[in-house]
């Protein structure tokens, strides 16, 4: 990403979950997703991000759990590292340097040691050729390796992580590019290969794209273009391999999966419906439709128990035994294109914009969660290659965010469009938008433009809309005229227009007092209390673009943008023009909490930022190459508590955040170091000590929960006796996870005397075994080292009792501990007893 | 290659019948095919899969299973008879009434000496198969219901019987049933019909394959009589089933015209576990696949829509080589229309009768030709010696008949009296007629148009010329691997033209006794590989009177003049090179003329004659005609539909 000073790009939420297969953890608790430059960790039953693996520095490609350790999980990126982590805690716990970028990650449990990644063929980097690389991991206990040990296994494999598989035992590895199927036994390390022709007589498309191996069977099952499965047989032999043809889909596979078990096979594409064959019985099947979207990805618990699809609108919905949907992770959907602009909801501050068709939708960037989708078209949406269809292409708020008006268009081939405007009232009962009036062609042509007053008493506001049939309309709510049964609706009020002209873009004043149109070249300067034209501002010879009103001290501005590329400023109390500058502004934008504005310049083929005041001849900052491509929308969404930048080039993002959209519709945004740090600071704090995931929820609730255990425990010692001070030992015994903890053998004996009261010992005990519980958890965190250490010595005498020697043989060291016990006084009990 | 005024005439309905059953019989190579108007044809797979043989059909006899025992061939049919057929003189040769009712299916175990029926009646009854004849040995234990399909275990110890909705298994020592295996019905509305077990195989493990009607092939446990596996199929029936020899490959033919091959695989790479897997579904055909063979290196399939297909399995056969193309046979391999030259009449023949069609003229522009029925007519008291006849022949100048008859001679009868008269026999070797050769039937016969040659072709390869003036053999052609599908002696130089079913064009001079000069020619450098790949046989080769170097001939997609004069083409040289040909100028024209000059205007050709006024007459059968006149196949779920 570039960097600007202190200033970074980055993705921040919104980011695809969908790019690659999820990843369910062996306890199917967990599932783990690639997310734009981090690794999430969700939870499969509360459907919360629970963890952020954050570290990468570029796009991850690949996530695959440890085979040798299924607490661990390496997640590859397009920065040439592979790191390992540790994904209960978020742990960090290795990174390995590549050196090339990775853009798939495949491991086996027969081959250990070792792990295979898709990289781009060594010579070029840009180049389209990729190979497969096996990896051997370096025996070193440093954070940081260096992977050199490089040797190359096929060349010339596709890039699609779906295209390649382990088969059964590890033996053999499976790759499908094009037409052919490649696949490379490792013990005669000799490959076959086989190919298929282009098309068949009657048109179906032999394209490879997807693979699944079976793994009990020697099965090979390749989705291929036209919606054939394939299950490949006797692949050993060049000529005496065989196949089966499975069809049912009527468009490419996009991902095959078997079941841990084998007995199944998944499979899924465009008609959003998974499909279940019976291995060996495959005329039956069952299927899961109305999955919402395109699947792009299987993936499969290793007990078998979730399956887990990815979806084309950025969903991943979690699937219980193929029968029920349990769970829906959705992301910000990535349309093809935003057609409304990037807009924030005043009330909850959340990023609005198209999402599913016929829908808005409302995604939280603070908490990078989508809220909610709402309904604007209200019709059933057919899917259909070329069929024309209702689509959301403008929306505005009010300032109060009590009113939200929406403009849908359909746009019928050789036709007029049909166009609808709607204004939704916010329904503080249901906390969403409600429908109050639907305007059927509110205008003749398309509506280039509309925008809501900030009305000067706050009540009534008024909604302008301009079109390209060269009127312009105000639409208001009538104060009273309305009947009992139904509220009061939105109704024209004033048709404006300026010489037969189109007009193009409209804007309020700060303070609702001016409107601005621009007719071509013109810009009109309406009074909207009396609809009369106060004056014309015109800067020739091109047509107005963009037009903003200054803010706060700099109202008296009215920013222009052109199409030949001018920025304008005029100043409304002399009417005329304060100054102007050339430059190619793509995009302008105000910010409504300051009085900053930023414009988004693009100069070959890369894109500069300038946020300057219209007041000042100066940037207030400016960044160079902020990315490849122009940038059409971006929008200022305020923070939530205000940054303390002190530093004069970032404090433009002090009140709110710039985010904007890239060509290839992603979300990115502005962040200063001061920021990261702060964010990284947090994210440390958070850790999981139950068996439920870490959600808003469950910190309201279990404070109160916890509250009351320690009320009942008080209560309970107070009535009975003062429990021994080995208390803290339980507790740290019965929070500590299952997986590190010594055998329950072991462990009862210890447990048992740390209850009974010990007369001289017992605090010196307790503090022991709370020490000894702590290098045990050391010793989880850096398994990834463990392995590669050399054993360490045996304490030499039972005497030496160091936690630190203890911890290599914990189970040992018990044992001697419970010796020791043994041969402690037990007087103090009998004397006890006798009392 | 000149131009010609061409008849093209559409009016020959000809319609082959259905295909019932089949037979293959390994040793041999050959095929034996029965139809659903009771014809019979036999296929030599060895050579070019040529249709050698046909015995016509007879009426109420409709074959429904045949089977080889060793190089005999029986069949069975609804009418309750075994029928063994002459494959020398091509008619039946005995029939055995069977006293059980309908006879459904027929098997002969491997050993040759028991063929086995099964009877709508419920028994399946053994005939020993003796030298001249079979004899009824004894019956099986009779079961209630039909016994529809049959097949031996290769010990012969035991056979498989399909009935209604269920399978026995017979020990052939004592006649009882010693499993009972039940076959499940039908989902749904099937439920209440009961299931019927088209086919059975039986496998040397034990193994036992059932196709039924409610769509499922059954894989079970002979041993035990436990079903092991179900895999649904269709949703109709499963009519036909064939095993490779080797028990690796299975293959099912359906009502929906599908072919879905199974094979038996082991799950893993190292071969353990070894378990039917459904693999390949090949579709080829519209209507039911009544009859199905799966050779070593293809799957033979035939059923109601007519067409014989082939279709190689390409783990067994070389890639891209003439073995690896798959072959639609759709026509029979000898002409069924005959030309009057000079009266521009067309004789079309059809199993039961024939139809005679008059030229009609037309405005000069078109290819219209109109044309005039004639009506029937009686033909004047026959000779005995002329009763059966598997070829005719008429001289130029229509004096003599020349008819092929039993053991590979031909019978000459004189028309030019007022009555029909019986001249004399020609038979190919005169003194040596040994009784245990075997004499195959003559199938083509050409008399030469100065009336001094007769050549004829037998099925065993053999092209013989007779001198007519001296009643007497003249030479042998030297005999090639290959049979002869088409011959014509030339009208001037007497030279006579041999076409074989490998595509094999020979000239043999019968002055000098010798191939000529440009056969020698042809040989040397070989045939285009374009040429050799075509996979209908030249049916019919004549000669353009004005072109004496013109030979003219034809298969079933284009037909072909070739030009002795001109010289052969290369290796790699275009063999299709007509439209190349126009588009060059004159010189250069030249520079690329080759022989064989070859027309696909017209397809599924029947005949091309050359008419007495240089005109063509073209005979077209188009294959969507056929399809049309089919029965509407079974009902099939398209999809978006």
């Amino acid at each position: 990403m570039v960097e600007h000073g202190d200033i970074r790009v980055v993705h921040r939420g919104g980011s695809k979950i969908n790019s690659r297969e999820p990843v369910v953890t062996n306890d199917s608790r967990f599932l783990l997703c690639a997310s734009g430059e981090r690794v999430k960790v969700f939870s499969t039953s509360t459907e919360e991000c629970v963890h952020d693996l954050r570290g990468h520095t570029d796009l991850v490609t690949g996530v695959l759990l440890r085979p040798t350790n299924h607490l661990q999980v390496y997640s590859c990126s397009v920065d040439g590292t592979v790191r390992l982590w540790d994904f209960t805690d978020g742990i960090l716990i290795k990174t390995y340097d590549i050196g090339y970028p990775v853009y798939a990650i495949y491991a086996s449990a027969n081959h250990e040691g070792v792990f295979f990644i898709v990289t781009p063929t060594q010579s070029d980097n840009r180049s389209e050729l990729f190979q497969l690389v096996a990896v051997h991991l370096p025996q070193s206990g440093d954070q940081l390796v260096e992977a050199q040990e490089l040797s190359a296994v096929l060349s010339n494999v596709s890039s699609n992580p779906a295209a390649t598989g382990f088969g059964r035992g590890g033996e053999y590895i499976a790759s499908a590019k094009g037409l052919h199927l490649e696949v490379y036994f490792f013990k005669k390390q000799k490959s076959y290969r086989f190919s298929l022709k282009e098309d068949n007589k009657k048109g179906g498309k032999n394209t490879l794209m997807c693979i699944a191996c079976h793994p009990k069977d020697d099965c090979i099952a390749t989705g291929h273009e036209d919606g054939k499965i394939r299950l490949w047989r006797n692949f050993n032999h060049k000529k005496e391999y065989t196949y089966t043809t499975l069809h049912w889909h009527h468009n490419a596979v996009s991902s095959l999966r078997f079941t841990p078990e084998g007995t199944n096979l998944l499979s899924g594409g465009l008609e959003s419906v998974l499909v279940q064959w019976r291995y060996n019985q495959e005329s039956e099947r069952d299927f899961l439709p109305r999955l919402g979207s395109a699947i792009t990805h299987i993936a499969v618990s290793p007990d078998g128990t979730l399956f887990c699809t990815s979806h084309s609108d950025n969903k991943i919905t979690i699937i219980q035994s193929c029968v029920k949907v349990s769970a829906v992770i959705q992301g910000l959907v990535n349309g093809e294109s935003v057609r409304t602009d990037l807009m924030v909801d005043p009330r909850s501050k959340s990023l609005v914009l198209n999402g599913k068709p016929g829908h808005l939708q409302f995604y939280s960037l603070q908490r990078d969660k989508l809220l909610y989708n709402l309904d604007i078209v209200q019709q059933e949406y057919i899917h259909e290659l070329g069929l024309q269809q209702f689509e959301v292409v403008k929306v505005a708020f009010d300032a109060p965010g009590n009113w939200m008006a929406t403009v849908e268009e359909r746009k019928p081939k050789a036709a007029e469009p049909e166009i609808n405007l709607k204004l939704w009232a916010f329904d503080e009962q249901t906390q969403s938008f409600v429908l109050n009036t639907t305007v059927s062609a509110p205008h003749e042509a398309q509506i280039t433009s509309m925008c809501f007053s900030q009305a000067a008493d706050g009540q009534t506001s008024m909604l302008v809309s301009a079109s390209e049939d060269g009127h312009f309309k105000a639409w208001q709510l009538p104060r009273s005229a309305c009947t009992e049964d139904e509220g009061p609706s939105w109704s024209c009020d004033f048709v404006g227009d300026y010489r037969g002209l189109a007009p193009q873009c409209c804007c309020f004043s700060a303070d609702g007092s001016l409107l601005a149109v621009s007719f071509q070249e013109v810009v009109t300067v309406w009074s909207p209390a009396s609809w009369e034209l106060l004056t014309t501002l015109s800067q020739p010879p091109k047509a107005i673009r963009d037009l903003c009103f200054g803010r706060l001290g700099c109202s008296k501005y009215l920013m222009g943008t052109t199409a030949s590329n001018l920025l304008c400023c005029w100043n409304l109390l002399t009417c005329s023009l304060e100054w102007s500058t050339s430059m190619d502004v793509s995009l302008l934008l105000s910010d409504p909490l300051t009085e900053n504005m930023a414009a988004f310049c693009c100069q070959a083929e890369s894109t500069d930022l300038f946020v300057f005041k219209p007041s000042e001849p100066r940037p207030v900052a400016s960044l160079k190459a902020v990315c490849s491509g122009k940038v059409t929308r971006a929008v200022f969404a305020p923070r939530e508590e205000m940054l303390e930048s002190c530093e004069e080039s970032s404090q433009w993002l002090n009140r709110s955040q710039l985010y904007f959209l890239t060509q290839h519709m992603d979300l990115m945004t502005f962040t200063t170091k001061a920021e990261e740090d702060r964010l990284a600071a947090s994210s440390k704090q958070l850790f999981i000590d139950d068996s439920v995931a870490m959600t808003p929820f469950y910190l309201l609730l279990g404070k109160h929960r916890k509250q009351e255990n320690q009320d009942s425990l008080t209560r309970l010692s107070a009535e009975l006796m003062p429990l021994p001070r080995g208390s803290l030992a339980i507790k740290e015994l019965l929070q500590s996870p299952a997986h590190v903890l010594p055998s329950t053998s072991v462990l009862c004996s210890m447990f048992v005397e740390s209850l009974l009261v010990s007369v001289a010992d017992g605090s010196e005990e307790s503090k022991h075994a709370e020490e000894e519980m702590e290098s045990e958890k050391e010793e989880e965190d850096s398994e990834g080292e463990m392995e590669s250490r050399t054993p360490r010595p045996e304490p030499a005498s039972p005497g030496l009792q160091s936690a630190e020697s203890a911890a290599p043989a914990l189970t040992k060291a018990q044992l001697k501990e419970l010796r020791r016990v043994k041969k402690l006084d037990h007087g103090w009990l009998a004397d006890l007893l006798l009392s | 290659m000149g131009e010609f005024k061409v008849h093209r005439v559409r009016f020959f309905d000809y319609m082959p019948a259905a295909i019932r059953a089949m037979a293959f019989n390994r040793r041999t190579e050959r095929l034996a095919l029965a139809r659903a108007d009771g014809a019979l044809e036999i296929f030599n797979f060895a050579d070019n899969y040529f249709q050698e043989k046909v015995i016509p059909g007879q009426d109420g006899r409709a074959v429904e299973a045949l089977c080889w025992v060793g190089r005999r061939l029986f069949s069975a049919g609804l009418n309750g008879e075994i029928t063994e057929y002459d494959l020398e003189n091509l008619r039946p040769r005995y029939t055995v009434e069977a006293y059980g009712g309908p006879i459904w299916t027929i098997s002969g175990n491997d050993q040759g000496t028991l063929l086995a029926v099964g009877c709508e009646d419920g028994t399946v009854k053994m005939f020993e198969v003796l030298e001249d004849r079979i004899q009824f040995q004894r019956n099986l234990d009779r079961q209630k219901g039909r016994i529809i399909s049959l097949c031996w275990h290769p010990s012969a110890s035991l056979i498989a019987a399909g009935m209604m909705d269920m399978i026995r298994i017979f020990d052939v020592e004592t006649g009882r049933a010693t499993h009972r295996l039940l076959v499940e019905r039908g989902v749904g509305a099937s439920k209440s019909k009961e299931v019927v077990v088209w086919s059975i195989a039986f496998l040397s493990d034990h193994t036992i394959i059932s196709g039924d009607s409610a769509g499922k092939v059954q894989i079970w446990d002979g041993l035990t009589g436990t079903l092991a596996r179900t895999h649904l199929v269709t949703k109709w029936d499963v009519l036909a089933l064939s095993v490779s020899q080797d028990e690796s490959s299975l293959v099912a033919g359906t009502s929906e015209g599908t072919v879905v091959q199974f094979q038996f695989l082991s799950s893993t790479l190292d071969g353990q576990n070894k378990d039917w897997v459904r693999t390949r579904t090949f579709k080829n055909h519209s209507h039911d696949v009544r009859a199905l063979v799966h050779t070593e290196t293809a799957v033979v399939s035939g059923g109601m829509d007519t067409q014989l297909v082939v279709r190689p399995l390409l783990d067994k056969v070389e890639k891209n080589t003439q073995e690896s193309a798959m072959r639609k046979m759709a026509f029979p391999h000898r002409s069924l229309v005959c030309c009057a030259k000079k009266a521009g009449l067309l004789l079309f023949q059809f199993p039961d009768h024939l139809e005679l069609w008059r030229l009609g003229e037309s405005d000069g522009h078109g290819e219209t030709t109109m044309k005039f029925p004639l009506p029937p007519f009686q033909v004047s008291k026959l000779p005995k010696d002329l009763r059966s006849a598997h070829q005719l022949c008429f001289s130029t100048d229509s004096s003599r008949l020349f008819a092929s008859s039993i053991n590979s001679s031909v019978v000459v009868v004189a028309l030019n009296q007022p009555e029909c008269k019986y001249l004399h026999t020609l038979k190919p070797k005169s003194g040596e007629a040994e009784s245990n050769l075997i004499l195959e039937p003559v199938h083509l016969l050409f008399a030469s148009e100065d009336g001094k040659w007769l050549a004829t072709a037998n099925t065993a390869c053999e092209v013989q010329v007779y001198n007519l003036d001296k009643i007497k053999l003249h030479c042998t052609v030297p005999v090639y691997g290959s049979c002869p599908t088409a011959i014509a002696i030339h009208p001037t130089s007497s030279n006579l033209v041999v076409v074989h079913a490998d595509q094999q064009i020979f000239e043999y001079s019968l002055v000098q006794k010798e191939y000529t000069e440009w056969s020698r020619r042809l040989q040397k450098q070989g045939l285009h590989s374009l040429w050799l790949e075509r996979d209908t046989p030249i049916t019919h080769v004549t000669f353009n009177p004005k072109h004496p170097a013109h030979i003219i001939l034809h298969d079933m997609f284009m037909f072909c003049v070739i030009d002795q004069s001109l010289p052969l083409p290369e290796a790699k040289t275009r063999l299709f090179n007509q439209m190349i040909l126009r588009s060059l100028p004159e010189p250069m024209r030249i520079l690329h003329r080759h022989a064989f000059k070859m027309c696909k205007t017209f397809q599924n050709l029947m005949c091309v004659r050359l008419l007495e006024d240089h005109s063509l007459v073209v005979v077209e059968r188009p294959l969507l005609d056929i399809m049309s006149q089919l029965p509407a196949p079974v009902r099939q779920k398209r999809f978006a539909t």
